[in-house]
This record gives structure tokens, sequence and C-alpha cells, in this order.
């Protein structure tokens, strides 16, 4: 078959051996195609497009310094006597996991340095998917075609709280050993299973002998692998999509205007992964982070006050703290039909965090629903344009902070000279109030920066020079936005609400009256964005204070 | 100088100001903490001690604690608390208070080290009780392995388990450790003070508090092996660092690499 | 603007009546137009922009020596002092650091001051075309055909039987993860021994047992059943139930209920240490006020109520351990707790009931 297979003038021979390398590489994986469709790809450069990279490179970090710390650690419970040289804590009965992991940190040569790598790393992962994640909800980055992948990251931000966790109790210390306790203790109130359910993870009772292996597996393998996969989902996604862009002059939902991957958008990219490496190396140089040295070896009888997960378990923690377990003297508790309903922990463990992940994951459906917005959407909302949507965002961000800040109740208590016990009854109420409040000011201040575009969109910036004019009147110089300006401020849309459509049988049912109710909820306070008409209304009567207010917020419907 | 105030509205300012600051406080008090260490070797009391001591107590103590010491609405009975008890608040500042709280904090020492040996010396008289600790044990000697193990049993829960402090409840609290002398924790854990329970030497022996304090003075002596402590306050003060400062420096760092440079 | 594929007769609505406006909508006057940067136009400033970059790079080479020397020439050897650990903590940190941005902010300054900065504008393209729908459906619909599936249910139904069943064994086989509970939570080291010998009152960590003489008014021990540290295995699972908390206070102040007036000795009292709300102990004693109170979600316990909850998430009081003085003067356990200690699970009041039947 290929005995005519004389290479023809035509076809291309490499000169250099690093061209022939390539030229074989190529000819057989195709990476010219590739480099074709890639090479040239445009990104748009913001600064809040960012979190996801730092997310990505942070991981990269975790993965690089895991390996490290495999290297020396022994996940065993089975007991030892301390022999490395941290003097205070010599000859003290032990679990091997706690010996290696104390080796780690006084004995092996930057063995210190990678486990505050890994640490810092790790804090930095979470809190960095999650300022992505409100990014993504802020901007309204999560809507059509984007809203696979929204969901995708937000099981990649409960994989990250998983990794987490499961790597902060593997050195067996007292800290985390506490926490596993309490782990154990919300297992053992769920209703039915909750006992097998605690027996079978820790092997038996706790704190067994296993669940230190047990943990260590989920945390170097299957955890990884699971937010891996994800990744690799996620930027495919972003790939197919291409990246969203702020609303601007030149920026529609047709075009995506940027820089391109080669060179610059790559080497940005590039040289960002060395700065998140370099900004983890200073804290990890110059900052303790879990001096598992101070607390000493898991033993069920000590614990340490200021007892706390870290930061991305605390919201659960502190709905744990806020729950009254008895109320006057009934007890939330409850004996049914001779077994144990523990609602003063099943309620708080579950119920925020069921609330905040269930509207997470479904939030792009909810609003498509609403709005019956099917097109797609690469032009991102200033969070002032969607104000509804900012306001339920910040909602829900106040509701976790207050959970949040309940988890270092007792710290608040001492740093600010307050009792306790009044640190919690005010949180107690602000998980109510908190989110309501937060959602009429977020709302409110939403539409007064969509008043002040506007006003800037039709009169110009103020300059700050006061004129008096020749009848006396003193007035301020507006200084005109030139066109480009001018469009980012008024180039965005402001729907109205959608009042209830007739299905096809022309009925109006009850769901369709609920979605038109939520729809006006959600669009009946609007500032419509300024019109070429206005600006010409505006500068008729220049100088004059023109009334701004006459065309927003009209409360009409459409239809 | 205009240098310095165009730099001032830079948005990495604030930090280094507060950086700044915290340093400067954090100095402060380990300075003014260091000066009060002192050490009462002798728990001879001549009479003429117990009679100024009692005059003493008459004028700054009794109006809380009763002539006499022996109590009143304002103030429990001194009668057997012994002299530890009094070196200790007493010497801590903690007693006379200022006001009534919750607790009592720790101020600068009302009375020098010769009136509180008085004092110490007339409380000591009207009933036996814990006497201010000997030399021996104080010397910083013992075994701190053990003593990190005691401490963590019988101490950590309220004081922490590096000694940064712990809440309790309704205002009350436990304080942090650092700075404070060998001699006032002996003194506490025999006398109880506040809500502080009594470490009897039947539950932890001379050499046991000799342990812990060992330990205590080791682990301030070392510092934080891997830099910074951030107040050995454990996961919420890491928390929140990898929140301000970390993402802080990063978002910094965004908005430099997506500027246009001019 | 924008892909318009709506246009149902039922979904126009918001979206049509911003669209319906575009008249009156202000033009996009499209990208602005490009500013040159300094080194665009003046070679000198291209210059010093080159050597800055090279200036980050070599700052780069120094950060990977000072690790370099940092790893090699401080020696962590035995007993190394902890401010050498600190130290070399540090210069590997800021060795890293320094590798670290020098490459970063190199490379990006140089992205930024020497790369062309044109700001380019690419098209989206659909990301699924009726074409390929078309074409993938008719795949599909040949596949479907060529199973046969739809026409021959048997097999259908079989192979979904199957399906649905053939991962039972993937869950069965984790069936020895561990043991069953059975009522291993309900008991504890503080049942008397088998020839009735009654437990004595031991002291964490050390084990020595305690007089009741010992035991001064205000003070509190950190208890733990003798022979708990001579327990050659399950030491930990068994401390984690046992371990007990002894305060002595006035005994006016106790306020026994009936049936519990014995279990304390002389105001000398014993309750379990572990918290009921999830398990975390609750060691810190107020001798004034007599409260307990767990460091992990706050819950306090009144000792003069017996030890009921008087704030924080815990619904129980702490189980109270019946103590005694033996003939020694040691104080003894006269019982296990007579009912399960810790958190609260399923099957609790099952064996609540069996202890006191």
């Amino acid at each position: 078959m290929s005995s005519n297979a004389t290479p023809d003038a035509s076809v291309f021979v490499a000169k250099t051996s690093g061209g022939r390398i390539t030229d074989f590489v190529d000819q057989r994986v195709g990476g010219s195609g590739i480099l074709r469709e890639f090479g040239r790809k445009v990104f748009p450069d913001h600064w809040s497009f960012m979190f996801g990279e730092v997310a990505l490179y942070s991981f990269v970090i975790l993965l690089l310094s895991g390996t490290f710390l495999t290297f020396f650690f022994d996940p065993s419970m089975a007991e030892t006597h301390y022999a490395g040289s941290y003097t205070p804590l010599k000859n003290v009965e032990m679990s091997v996991a706690y010996s290696s992991s104390l080796n780690i940190s006084f004995d092996v040569r930057g063995g210190m340095f990678m486990r505050q790598v890994h640490h810092w790393a790790a804090l930095l992962f979470v809190a960095s998917v999650s300022v992505h994640m409100l990014r993504v909800f802020f901007t309204g980055a999560f809507r059509k075609p984007r809203e696979l992948n929204w969901v995708v990251g937000s099981v990649l931000l409960i994989l990250s709280m998983a990794a987490g966790f499961t790597g902060y109790s593997l050195p067996d210390d007292l800290l985390s050993g506490n926490g596993l306790r309490i782990i154990d203790g919300v297992i053992k109130s769920i209703p039915v299973i909750g006992t097998y359910t605690s027996f079978f993870l820790f092997g038996g009772e706790f704190p067994g002998t296993m669940i230190i292996s047990r943990l260590y597996m989920l945390h170097i393998l299957l955890v990884p692998a699971l937010i891996l996969l994800m990744i690799v989902m996620h930027l495919f996604m972003v790939v197919v999509h291409k990246h969203t862009q702020y609303p601007g002059p030149g920026r529609n939902d047709g075009n995506v205007v940027g820089y391109p991957l080669g060179p610059v958008y790559a080497a940005k990219a590039g040289g960002f992964f060395f700065i998140v490496f370099g900004v983890v190396a200073i804290m990890a140089a110059f900052f303790t982070i879990n001096p598992i040295w101070n607390y000493g070896p898991y033993d069920p009888s000590p614990v340490s006050a200021g007892t706390q997960p870290d930061w991305y378990i605390g919201f659960v923690d502190g709905a744990l703290r806020l729950m009254p377990g008895t109320i006057g003297d009934w007890k939330v508790e409850q004996v049914w039909f001779g077994y144990m309903f523990t609602f003063n922990v099943l309620l708080p463990a579950l119920v925020p965090a069921g609330i905040l992940f269930t509207v997470m994951f479904a939030y792009p459906w909810i609003e498509r629903w609403i709005t019956k917005d099917n097109r797609e959407h690469h032009v991102l909302d200033r969070p002032r344009n969607a104000p509804t949507r900012t306001a339920i965002g910040m909602a829900g961000f106040v509701w976790y902070c207050v959970m949040w800040a309940a988890a270092g109740s007792d710290l608040i208590a001492t740093h600010f000279h307050v009792a306790l016990n009044d640190v919690t009854y005010w949180l107690r109420a602000l998980f109510f109030i908190g989110p309501v409040i937060a959602f009429i000011v977020t709302k409110r201040v939403a539409l007064a920066l969509q008043r002040k575009d506007r006003e800037i969109a039709l009169h110009g910036r103020e300059t700050g020079r006061i004129v008096r004019l020749p009848h006396g009147e003193f007035i301020e110089v507006h200084a005109p936005l030139d066109e480009y300006k001018r469009y980012k401020l008024v180039g965005f849309e402001s729907p109205a609400p959608l009042p209830a459509v007739p299905n096809e049988h022309g009925v109006v049912d009850r769901k369709e009256k609920r979605r038109a109710k939520l729809s006006r909820w959600f669009f009946e306070d609007r500032v419509a964005p300024a019109t070429p008409a206005e600006l010409e209304a505006a500068h008729g009567h220049h100088g004059a204070h023109e009334a701004v207010e006459a065309a927003e917020s009209q409360k009409t419907l459409s239809h | 100088m205009k240098a310095l105030s165009q730099k001032r509205r830079h948005p990495l300012a604030a930090i280094a100001l507060l950086l700044m600051g915290l340093l400067v406080t954090g100095g402060l008090y380990a300075v003014a903490t260091t000066v009060n260490q002192a050490k009462a070797d002798t728990t001879t009391y001549s009479a003429s001690d117990v009679e100024e001591g009692g005059k003493l107590f008459a004028a700054n103590c009794a109006t809380c604690h009763g002539m006499g010491a022996s109590g009143s609405q304002a103030g429990p009975s001194l009668v057997g608390v012994g002299a530890a008890a009094v070196d200790f608040q007493v010497g801590s500042g903690r007693m006379p208070m200022q006001m009534n709280g919750p607790q009592a904090y720790k101020k600068p020492a009302q009375f020098n080290e010769e009136q509180t040996k008085q004092l110490a010396a007339y409380v000591a008289s009207l009933g036996p009780g814990p006497a201010i600790p000997e030399a021996g044990v104080l010397d910083e000697k013992g075994d701190a392995a053990n003593g990190g193990e005691l401490f963590r049993t019988n101490c950590a829960m309220c004081h922490n388990a590096a000694a940064a402090g712990g809440a309790l409840t309704r205002g009350k609290f436990a304080p942090a450790l650092a700075g404070v002398s060998g001699q006032h924790i002996y003194e506490a854990m025999v006398t109880g003070p506040q809500n502080m329970p009594v470490f009897s030497d039947a539950n932890i022996s001379p050499e046991g508090k000799r342990d812990i304090i060992t330990y205590l003075k080791q682990i301030e002596a070392n510092g934080s092996p891997g830099g910074a402590d951030l107040g050995a306050l454990g996961p919420v003060s890491e928390g929140l660092f990898v929140w301000i400062a970390g993402l802080g420096v990063i978002i910094a760092f965004t908005i430099w690499l997506t500027s246009r440079t001019s | 603007m924008g892909n318009h594929s709506d246009g149902g007769p039922n979904d126009s609505g918001t979206v049509a009546t911003a669209g319906q406006n575009e008249v009156e909508k202000f033009q996009d006057p499209g990208i602005p137009p490009h500013r040159l940067r300094l080194a665009d136009t003046d070679p000198k400033a291209a210059k010093k922009a080159e050597r800055q970059v090279a200036l980050l790079f070599g700052i780069s080479v120094v950060g990977t020596l000072i690790f370099l020397v940092a790893y090699f020439a401080i020696d962590l050897g035995h007993d190394s002092p902890i401010a050498t650990i600190r130290l070399q903590n540090a210069l590997l940190g800021i060795g890293t650091a320094f590798a670290m941005l020098g490459i970063g902010t190199g490379i990006v300054h140089w992205a930024k001051a020497l790369m062309p900065d044109h700001e380019v504008s690419e098209e989206r393209h659909a990301i699924r075309t009726e074409e390929d729908r078309q074409a993938a459906v008719r795949i599909v619909d040949d596949i479907v055909e060529e199973t046969g599936i739809k026409r021959r249910p048997l097999i259908r139904n079989t192979l979904l039987g199957a399906v649905a069943l053939a991962p039972l064994p993937a869950l069965a086989i984790f069936g020895d993860l561990g043991p069953r509970p059975d009522d291993k939570l309900a008991h504890t080291l503080w049942a008397p021994a088998p020839d009735g010998r009654l437990k004595r009152l031991a002291r964490d960590p050390d084990g020595t047992p305690i007089k009741a003489a010992d035991v001064t008014m205000g003070s509190a021990f950190h208890v733990i059943p003798e022979g708990l540290n001579e327990l050659s295995e399950g030491k930990l699972n068994e401390k984690a139930k046992s371990v007990v908390l002894l305060m002595r206070l006035d005994p006016e102040l106790l306020n026994p209920s009936p049936g519990r007036a014995d279990w304390a000795y002389n105001g000398i009292v014993a309750y379990s240490k572990i918290c009921t709300h999830v398990g975390c102990p609750v060691a810190l004693y107020e001798q004034q006020t007599h409260h307990l109170l767990c460091p992990c979600h706050q819950s306090t316990f009144d000792l003069t109520q017996q030890c009921k909850v008087i704030f924080g998430p815990a619904s129980r009081p702490l189980p109270q351990l019946p103590i005694a003085v033996d003939s020694e003067g040691y104080l003894v356990a006269t019982s296990d707790f007579h009912e399960p200690v810790g958190p609260t699970y399923w099957e609790r009041e099952q064996h609540v009931l069996e202890r006191n039947a």
C-alpha cells in the first residue's frame, strides 16, 4: 500500500534538530491545528478575572507541596513516643501520624516551609474559589450559556472544602482531633443511620485507629482526583464559551475584546503563577500556620480555648454555636417513638449549608425562569445594573458572614471586651435580620449608583470648578464625557417587569402568576439608561438644574 | 514629602499602617510587661510587716473586704487565703479593683514590693493559707514535656494551648500567660483567683507546677518556630490573615497586572 | 445586540421590550483608539523597561541562591534551637519568594511594557449550530435503530434491571468498614470490675488515685478511671467516653434530685466531661459561678442544678458519675454512668431505658 510513499518536494523538512523533534511530535499529535486554534485566542483583561487563576495556581502549589509532604508523612495511629528535636514534647506519647508531622516541621530541612506553604495555599485556594464565585455571581456571568460551568464551579467549591477538611485532620493533633470529634457528634445526630455511619467512618468507636489513614486516602487520592477532573471540565467549558467581558465601547455579545493568548495574555497568566507562588512563599516564610506543636497530640480529655475549624468550615461551626439547645425549659432535642431527634445539632449543621448550596446551584435557573431571558450573555452586568440580583447576593453573603463570625464568638468576646453570651445573642438576631437589611441597603445603593451614572452620562463629570455667570448665578462646571466613557455608563439593558403571559390554552396559570410577581419584584425598581434624546434635552437647557429624575424610575409595565 | 503624601492614598498604605501600628503596640506591650517581674524570695514576715500591712489593709482594702478581712457584701473574706493570694492579686495590679465588673483586670501594681509584702504578711497572719512559693519551684528547670501535658489537661481549655487566653461566660475571661512571672502563675494555681479553680498540691504537685512554669517559659522564650504567631489564636486569625493580607496582596498584584502601562 | 435566539411568542416580554428600544439607545462607538505607551515611541524608555525586566530576573536568581545557601549552610541537627528553625524557614521562604516573584513580575512587566498592547476583537461563534444538531439527531436515531432497543423491550428491561442491581455489591463490600455499634456507646470503664471492686478516680494524665481529702473547696480535678493507662489497646476509645471532671463546692449548693442524693461525697461531685452537644470536652470550670463551659460551642452547664444547660446549643445535662469513698479514703465510682455519655445518637433512649430497667 505504501510502496509509492516517496517524499515529494512539497513535504516540509525541518532544518534544526529542535525543529525536527517538534515536527516529529506535531505529525503524531497534530499540534499545529491546536496552536492555530488557540495561539491567538483573545482573553479580556480585568483584575477581577484573575481569581479563577489564583485558585488554579494555588491548587498547583498544593499538588507540588503536598507531594513533598507525602514523602515524610506516615498516616498511622499507632502509639509512639516522640524522639524528635522539639524539646517541649520530648518522650510524650503520641500517634505516629503526629510524630511524623512534627518531624516534618522540625527535623526535615525545608519541611516546616513546605507544611506552611501547603496550609497557606489551602486557605488561599478555598478563599480564591469563593471570591471567584462571588465575582461570577455579581456580574451575572453564570447566565446562558455558562449555567453548567457555574454548577461545576460550585462542585469545585464543595470539593475544595472537602480537601481542606480531610487535610486539616491528618496531623492528629489536639485541635484537629477535637474537630473530628465534633464531626463525629454531628454524624451521630443523623436519624436512623447516624450511629452506624460513625462506626463505619471511624472503624468502630471514636477515635479508633483507622480514621487518619482513611482521611489520608481521601485527601491525597480521591478528592484531588475529583478536583482535577472538575478543573478539566471547567476549563474545557471556558474554552467552548470563550471568556465573558465587562460592558464597554466595542464590546457586545457577539465578540470578545482583549489581548491574544500569545504572547501578552500567556505571559501575564504564566507570570501570575510565579507571583501567586511568591506571595504564598512570603506568608509561609514569616507567618506560622497551624502550630501543631502547641496543640499537642490528640487525647480525648484536653481541649484548647479557641477550638475552631479552618475558615471555610467556620460557617457551619458558627451555625452550631448559634442554635439554642433549650428554649426556656423546652429541649430542642426530642425523643419520639423511643428514638432521638437531635434537632439542636441537625438543624444548624444541615439547614443553612443546605439552603446556601441549593440556592447557589439553582440560582441560574431561578433567575432564568423569572426573567424568561433565554439569550446568550457574554457581556457582564455591572453589579449596580442588576440591583435585585446584587441585593440577593449580598443578603446571602451577609448571612454567611454572620455564621462565619459566630465561629469566632469567643475571640470577638475577648478581643472587644464584651460578654460571650451577648455576642451570641446579637449574632442570633443578625442571623435573621442581617440578610434583610443587607438586601434593602444593597438595592438602594445599587439604584443610587445607577442614578449617579445617569447623571454623569447626561451632565458630565463634576470638575470642582465654580463659575459665576454674568447674571450672578454660581454654577459648577461639568466636563462632558467622551463617547467611549459615556457608552460604558449607558450601554446596558434595564428590563421592565414581565407580566403574566397566558399559556397555549390561553390560561394564565398559578405558576405563571407567581413568576410575574417575582418578575415585578425583580425589576420593579429600575433606573433606565440614559438615551440620546435625554442627552439632547440636557444639553438644551445647559447650566440649569435639569430634571434628571423625570425620566427614571418609571414603574410602568410594558404590554 | 510630596511622594509620601501621594503614597498615602495608595491601597496598600492602609495595610502598611495597620502592620506598623500592630508592631509598635506589640513592642510597647513586650517592654511594659517585662518591667513587672518582681521576685519575692522571702516568706519570713516580721511583726512590723504585719503591723504595717494591717494599716495598709485598713486604708485600702477594708472598704470591700471588711475590717479584719472578714468580708462584706462587696468582697469576700480573706481569712485563710494566704500570702500567695495577696501577692498575686496586689502584685499583678488586680487588687485594689477599680470598679466592680465581671472580672478584675490586670493593671500596673498600685503598691510597691515592700507594701505588697506587708499586706501579704498581714493577711497571712489572719489564718493559714498558701504561702508565696519558694524560689526552687520557680527556677524554670523542670520537665517541660511533662509540664506541657499537665498544661494541656488542666489549663489549656481556658488559657488556650499556646497560653494566649480565652473567653469564659458573661464577660469573664482567662488571660494570656505570656509575660506573667512564674511566681504569679504559681500563686494563681494554688489560690484559684476569681473564677479559676484551685490546683492544690494534692492535685498538681509542686514539681508538676514547676514543670508547667518551665513549659510556659520555654515556649515563650522559643517563640513560634514558623514565624509570627498571629496571636496564637488558631484558625480564626489564620483565616482572617489569608483573607485580608493574602488576598489583599494578590488583588494588588492583579490590579497592577491588568493595568495599562503609561 | 446579542444573539436573539429567543423570539417565541411566549418569551418575548422583557427581552423584546429592551430590544425594541434600540432606536433610542446610544450607538456603540467601537473600541477606543489605541494610545501608545512611552516605550512604543521612545527607544530610551523601551531600553529602560528591558533593563528592569532583566533586573527582576536577576533578583530571581539571587532568590534561588538564597534558598540553596539557607538549605545547605544551616544545619538542622538534632536539638537545634527553635531560632535556627525559624531562621531557616524565613530564609527558605524569602529565597523562594524572590525566585518566584522575580520571574513573575519580570514576565508581567515585559508583557505590559514591551509586548504589543493592541486590544483585538474576536468574533464569537455559535456554540451549537442547527446543522450540527440535525446531523447529531440523525446519528443518534440511526444508532438507536441499529441496536433495535426500541423494538426489543425484553432486552431493554432486563438490561435496566441488571444495571440497576449491579452496584449493590459495590456498596455491600464496604460492610466491614466498621463493627456494629450495638450498645458500645452505653458503657464506660467506670462499671465496677467483674469481681465487684469499684473503680477509683484517678488523675489525668498520670493515673494516680485521688483521695477525698485531696479535693479542696474550689478545686477541679481532671479524672480518668483507674486502670485506663494500663490498657494495651483501645485506650483512647475508652478515654473518650470515661473522662470526668471532679469538683468540690459547698454541699448546700448542690440541690440533688431524689435518688441522686448519695451520688456526691461531702460536696464533691463528678460529671462527664464530654459535652452532650457534639462531644467536645466541657473542661472550663468557673469556681465562683459554678458554671461549666464548653470551649467549642459555648454550651454552659450549671453545677448547682445538676449540670442543667443554661446557655448554648446543648440540650441535655451532663451525665453525673455516682461517687463514694472506699475504706482507704480514695474516691470510687459506685457504678457506671446511668446513661450514655457524650453526644446524642439515634438509639440513645433505648440504652437509657435498658440501663435503668
